[in-house]
């Protein structure tokens, strides 16, 4: 069947509308995965909060280094105890400013990454940092899975806060 | 007839349940200088309906919402809808790139963490306010939801 240049942009509007009138829910699960989304990173390297919580009250000498790769201005606002702020992954500054922290540590240390800007299909942070580690060997790198955000699936939660810089 | 049928319209969809600490009280007040360099003061906006919407360039969710926003402003701006636009981005210069990239017919001034704090946590994105035209709170709307619903819930409380 043939479609002429007027029909086939007919079907692909058409087909565009009908997307865009779902739910946001749902467009979101047949979105294509950017390169550098968050679900780029396996599934095996994903920290849940409560396991995090739990790593956060062990006294054990090897704590993880928790770093924040998101936005500065939810860091101040509320932050894990202890994380610090490592630069937005998205922006090439950013990874620099991550890399120049992790840089001098051994590949085994465990790194805790998190950001919690804005749902995971759409967090623009993760997938870069998480990259940006692997590729300087770190062998021990997770990821905290905040499947909405920070404030929802963390400060709701009851789970510890700190404000700050 | 028309505008009266685009501002007030027929109420199908559920209203979201909000929960806030903020509900049913005073939105917090701020003034602050837009990216028009414009005075943008939230109680000179008494007497309108704000839907006061925080936003940022790194917020793939919040930038699908704008064409809506910006529509709704065309639309129900006559009818007393007032949409606020702040963002949270730590560099203004991208926050101004998206604002004319997004041809935005709203004001926009830039947030910080103590305007957020004011707000009870800007804890993520997208996160919006539904003030009513006394100045009260009247809905948040966390993360993804469907704009229906919030064009649902503030058509009410527009004039005809």
């Amino acid at each position: 069947m043939k479609f002429g240049l007027v029909g086939r942009s007919g079907i692909t509007a058409f087909l565009a509308f009908a997307f865009l009138s779902l739910p946001a829910q749902f467009r979101a699960q047949f979105t294509p995965v950017p390169a550098g989304s968050a679900f780029s990173i396996p599934e095996a390297q994903l920290l849940k909060p409560e396991a995090l919580v739990q790593l956060l009250q062990t006294s054990s000498k090897d704590k993880p280094l928790i770093l924040q790769v998101g936005s500065h201005m939810l860091f101040a606002q509320a932050h894990i105890p202890g994380s610090e702020y490592a630069g937005p992954g998205s922006q090439p500054a950013g990874i620099e400013q991550l890399q120049n922290r992790v840089n001098a540590l051994s590949r085994k240390k465990l790194i805790v990454l998190y950001c919690g800007c804005c749902p995971w299909n759409h967090c623009p942070n993760l997938g870069p940092a998480f990259a940006k580690l692997r590729e300087m060997s770190f062998t021990n790198v997770k990821v905290l899975y905040l499947a909405n955000n920070f404030g929802a699936d963390w400060a709701d939660k009851g789970y510890p806060v700190e404000q700050g810089y | 007839m028309l505008l009266l049928y685009f501002c007030v319209g027929m109420s199908t969809a559920q209203a979201p349940v909000a929960t806030t600490s903020l509900l049913h009280k005073e939105a917090p007040e701020f003034v602050r200088i837009d990216l028009q360099h414009r005075k943008l003061d939230l109680h000179a906006y008494r007497g309108k309906v704000v839907l006061l919407d925080f936003w940022a360039t790194w917020c793939a969710s919040c930038q699908l919402e704008m064409p809506r926003f910006v529509a709704w402003q065309t639309q129900y701006g006559p009818c007393g809808l007032q949409i606020i636009g702040i963002s949270m981005d730590d560099d203004p210069d991208l926050a101004r790139k998206l604002y004319k990239k997004m041809k935005l017919n709203y004001p926009v001034a830039m947030g910080d963490d103590k305007l957020g704090q004011l707000y009870g946590g800007v804890l993520g994105l997208p996160l919006a306010y539904l003030i009513d035209t006394k100045g009260r709170v009247q809905a948040q709307f966390r993360g993804e939801i469907d704009l229906n619903l919030i064009e649902e819930r503030f058509k009410p409380l527009l004039r005809p």
